[in-house]
């Protein structure tokens, strides 16, 4: 099924028609991104492992559903993402996030550069479609550097990740369960304040959307001239899924 | 109590787990049974204690749904929510008991004596409406059951203390095939096995053609091969064998019997993997609900060990070592699914994994594991004594050997029932006392399963046409099926684990549809959204609960629509929420009941 | 074209600052007016709506009144567009849904200090706030929505003729906004 017998040749498998090479062990997204094409993903980071909750990065693999992140790469697959029906159920897993947090765009510092926003730019989602539901999660200001804003919490588990794995300070975790889970912060007190947490952590750089947010730096770029408005999340390098890029230089 | 005296019970009980991490389901449940609830500071204790982060242990602490990190009542009243409860009058029945208790479901009564609220099917379906006592079971509720528990409450009677013929629970065995009718002896099996050898044994597994009998009928033979096969890594290689017991599936009570009836054979079932994968560590998840069978189930193992059917040297083979431990679910339907089930034995959330790789290679512990429900490691027992061949001559070609149905709902004779796999749904109708004139749907396997209605009752029971896990609902031409989907879509909203997008939201989404209509609000833009988060829950939802969570939905929209039309308001969409209410708040704090103050629900439509 | 289409407008729990985009596509206004005319409507102060081809809303549903003008607008127009994340999400006045609507009227009429403590209006000319604010689709069927907080002039321009072409809009990079 490969393109070519030739075994010293890279495996490839197609993405919506188009080669797309890859190593052994990387899954679609990961050879998908390295090679330029774009999936929508908001819980894949390119330095973590895959995760696979979010469900953005939905292909179709031989006509069957899967997430790219987690699908590890096989020679000869045919892949489609930029299909109608995948794009659909993309607009209305976007739609689904955007009922279940408290989303009030103009008020959020990560403005222009929030992934989940530039996604529905890039779908094209015009409503969020569903009756909201209007959680109340309180905000933690507690923290002399950084703002924690819950409403905007994707559940995406990178700063869970981050702080785990790159911080090693186990600062965040997730509690509750189906539509009750909630982001939380490892003190007593349940204040971000009463932790060791610390602005240069990794985990305070890699929140796809508003949820960590350095104090007193906020609307740094005007208008216009943010990440996502300058370029659309497909365009590649604006795509890498870092959202410490995403800042910007904020 | 002290904080001295609260320190040192955690201790105790943190010192019988050997402060393991793994063991933190456990620790969690011992200790609320001893402090009545987990506070913040307990659980910082059990977090240093276990030597991981507090957040973490909030985080499975909150993720069960028996676990509580609010206070809680004395005495935790829990009725079972399943259909067939309902079917029985339980929500009139915890009506009665709230009233008497001066109480708002949900609520703990202001001298923190008791709780009222409700929870997921118990798995007392055959003798509901059924309820748990501080997560002890209470079946056959009933007007005189509530005033008596009501009075043993109010008189604080200790609930070791309350008559035991409440908590009587009854097998009701109606059909016995090949596992009930079991009368082997403990130990034939096994030594069945050490006679012929662990590869023979296996080979007779896999003539045997026996499949799962969780509902998903994955080849056992081939499970346990893969396994074997596999290695164990890192510096404590191991094999695992892990019995599912964790029943959640609404209208499924099977195991429970097996469990009282034929232990001997389950135990037996899980040795005979162990010899054939060389594990030195069995594990039986138990769901919380079926905490009152702990005193049997340990006395069955200890006699085991006694017998040397567990233990070190099993029937004198040397380096057949071999033991089963307890473990106990808190109230998480998702634990069923066998990646969950193995997270949540490591003492985490009960999140499914991401798969490949499967538990057979990386399993619990990161170790080859096989995870098998109860009925079939009890067949498993059955195949080592008697065969393969013997087995797959029972049922049919592609579904080998017997099933255990449990039968609940509109019938005379609810219970358990095995027959051979390929048994009609119309004659198991005819046996537990349905009539079929009188009956409009069965639903198999549960929620998650199939309705199917009475043009279908000459299906069969197998995996080549209906395959289950045990449940039989049968619901008589009166049901509101409507209702029947309605339970089932805020069962799945209450069970969803929330790790993917689709199911955490979209089950929500789903009851709240479901309530829209029910609420009389309903138009056939709601139908149109009900078929919408289908699509998208069976794409792309994590795993099988996702997958079948508007199975009911589904099924009752193609089979009983008029249920739904009758409902619908008009065919223009309406609100969701209800106007009027809206303006409560308002009305009450200005004291206005003007025309202005009011607002229908419904636009009037220009003539 | 044979004959104008009947646009109305209107402002529920939002600012106006939607209108004000409107009315910045500027000199553009008057080619939409060869197209284009007003019934009720800021513009004209026109109080109630008639037979309309397209309604514009502005804001989201916080009292009874927004519902009553909601509900005219969809009685009368043929299309309804949610203009502005207001109207779209609830926006800013969907800010107080975290609080209880007691303690807020409490907090406002009866406990703040300062206040000369009057008590909590209940002339019946005053609508009655609702418990919580809502998006108008939430409340009536919605055909279109145009986000931004406002949206952008050309974003509105470029709605606006594509549909009245007969297209379905379409707003590429730049002028699709939530902000």
């Amino acid at each position: 099924m490969s393109a070519t017998p030739d075994t010293v040749t890279t495996p490839t498998f197609q993405l919506d028609g188009e080669e797309i090479p890859f190593q052994p062990g990387q899954t679609i997204i990961q050879a998908a991104l390295a090679a330029g094409k774009y999936i929508p993903h908001l819980c894949f980071h390119p330095e973590f492992k895959p995760h696979g909750s979010c469900k953005l990065c939905l292909v179709k693999i031989s006509g069957r559903p899967a997430a790219s992140c987690t699908t590890v790469a096989q020679a000869g697959l045919s892949v489609e993402s930029e299909i109608p029906e995948v794009q659909d159920k993309r607009r209305t897993l976007v739609q689904m996030l955007l009922v279940e947090g408290n989303h009030f765009c103009p008020s959020c510092e990560k403005s222009g550069n929030c992934m989940l926003q530039a996604l529905g730019y890039e779908l094209g989602v015009m409503s969020p479609h569903f009756p909201q539901i209007f959680p109340v999660r309180p905000v933690d200001a507690s923290h002399k550097e950084i703002l924690l804003d819950f409403n905007r919490c994707i559940l995406c588990e990178l700063c869970v990740r981050a702080s785990n794995e790159v911080d090693q300070k186990n600062v965040f975790a997730l509690a509750g369960r189906g539509i009750s889970k909630h982001l939380i912060v490892n003190s007593e007190s349940g204040r971000l304040a009463d932790t060791n947490f610390s602005a240069t952590d990794k985990a305070a750089q890699v929140c796809p959307v508003g949820v960590i947010l350095p104090k007193r730096v906020g609307f740094a770029i005007p208008i216009g001239k943010r990440k996502f408005d300058l370029k659309p999340i497909s365009d590649p390098g604006a795509s890498a899924g870092c959202a410490e890029h995403a800042e910007g230089g904020a | 109590m002290t904080i001295q005296n609260k320190a040192e019970i955690i201790d105790a009980i943190l010192a019988r787990h050997r402060d393991k991490p793994t063991r933190l389901m456990q620790i969690l449940r011992e200790t609320q049974e001893e402090l009545g609830w987990l506070s913040k500071k307990t659980l910082s204790m059990i977090a240093r204690g276990t030597r991981q982060p507090l957040a973490r242990v909030e985080g499975v602490a909150s993720f069960y749904s028996f676990f509580h990190t609010e206070p809680l009542g004395r005495y935790c009243v829990l009725w079972s929510d399943n259909i067939t409860d309902r079917m029985l009058g339980s929500v009139e029945l915890m009506r009665e008991m709230c009233k008497k208790l001066w109480l708002e479901p949900g609520r703990v009564s202001e001298d923190g004596l008791v709780s009222v609220s409700s929870t997921s099917c118990t798995g007392m379906c055959d003798q509901g409406p059924a309820i748990l006592v501080n997560y002890r079971a209470i079946p056959h509720m009933s007007s005189e059951r509530v005033g008596q528990t009501v009075d043993l409450i109010r008189s604080e009677t200790p609930v070791s203390k309350w008559p035991a013929e409440l908590f009587s629970i009854s097998d009701n065995i109606r059909r016995r095939d090949i596992l009930l009718g079991n009368i082997s002896r403990p130990g034939d099996a096994l030594r069945a096995a050490i006679a012929r050898g662990a590869q023979p044994t296996l080979d007779e597994i896999k003539l045997s053609n026996l499949r799962g009998r969780g509902g998903a009928g994955f080849s056992t033979g081939l499970k346990w091969e893969t396994c074997r096969n596999a290695e164990g890594s890192g510096a404590d290689p191991e094999h695992y064998v892990i019995c599912n017991a964790d029943e959640g599936e609404p209208g499924t009570f099977k195991d429970r019997v097996l469990l009282t009836a034929q232990a001997d054979l389950v135990f037996e079932g899980m040795t005979v993997a162990a010899y054939i994968l060389g594990a030195r560590l069995g594990m039986l998840y138990l769901r919380g609900e079926y905490r009152y069978l702990l005193d049997h189930l340990e006395s069955v193992l200890a006699r085991r060990r006694k017998d040397k059917q567990l233990g070190h040297g099993i029937l004198d083979h040397a380096g057949f070592d071999f033991d089963i431990e307890i473990h106990f679910g808190a109230g998480a339907y998702i634990c069923g699914e066998e990646s969950a089930l193995i997270e949540s034995l490591e003492g985490k959330r009960g999140v499914p994994r991401n798969r490949p790789p499967f538990p057979v290679t990386q399993g619990y512990l990161g170790q080859p594991t096989i995870v098998n429900n109860v009925e079939t490691l009890a067949s498993a027992a059955l195949i080592t004594m008697k065969g393969g061949e013997w087995f797959r001559e029972i049922g049919t070609e592609k579904s080998a050997g017997s099933k255990i149905l449990s039968v609940s709902g509109d019938c005379t004779r609810p219970g358990i029932y095995e027959y051979p796999f390929g048994v009609r749904v119309a004659e198991v109708l005819a046996d537990c006392g349905a009539a079929a004139e009188n009956t409009q749907a069965v639903q198999i396997s549960g929620p998650s399963g199939v309705c199917i209605a009475s043009d279908e009752f000459k299906r069969k029971i197998g995996f080549e046409d209906l395959a289950t896990a045990g449940a039989f609902m049968v619901f008589n031409n009166k049901r509101d099926m409507f209702l029947v989907a309605r339970n089932f879509s805020h069962f799945f909203a209450h069970e969803s684990c929330g790790f993917c997008t689709p199911c955490r939201v979209g089950t929500t989404l789903l009851k709240n549809c479901m309530d829209k209509i029910e609420a009389g609000h309903g138009s056939e833009y709601d139908i149109n959204e009900i078929f919408k988060i289908n699509h998208l829950l069976q794409a792309a939802s994590h795993c099988g609960l996702g997958h079948t969570a508007c199975n009911p939905m589904f099924d009752t929209l193609q089979k009983f629509r008029p249920a739904y039309q009758r409902r619908l308001n008009s065919l223009a969409f309406e609100p969701a929420f209800d106007l009027d209410k809206a303006l409560s708040q308002a009305r009450q704090m200005t004291g206005r009941d003007d025309a202005d103050a009011h607002l229908k629900n419904t636009m009037e439509v220009k003539a | 074209m044979d004959r104008k289409l009947k646009v109305a407008t209107t402002s529920l729990a939002g600012c106006f600052g939607c209108h004000m985009s409107f009315l910045d596509i500027d000199e553009r206004l008057l080619d939409l007016i060869q197209l284009i005319e007003f019934d009720r409507s800021p513009l004209t102060d026109i109080k109630h709506c008639g037979p309309c081809d397209l309604g514009i809303i502005e804001g989201g549903v916080c009292n009874a009144e927004n519902v009553h003008v909601l509900r005219e607008f969809r009685r009368n127009c043929k299309i309804l567009i949610a203009l502005g994340a207001c109207a779209i999400n609830g926006g800013l006045p969907a800010q107080r849904n975290q609080l209880d609507l007691r303690d807020i009227l409490e907090e406002v009429y009866q406990t703040e200090p300062g206040l000369t403590h009057g008590g909590i209006p209940n002339d019946p000319e005053l609508p009655l706030p609702l418990n919580k604010v809502h998006p108008i689709h939430e409340v009536v069927k919605i055909d279109y929505f145009l986000p931004g907080c406002p949206p952008p002039a050309d974003a509105i321009w470029k709605f606006l003729t594509d549909l009245l072409a007969g297209r379905t809009p379409h707003l590429g990079h730049g002028l699709l906004h939530y902000d």
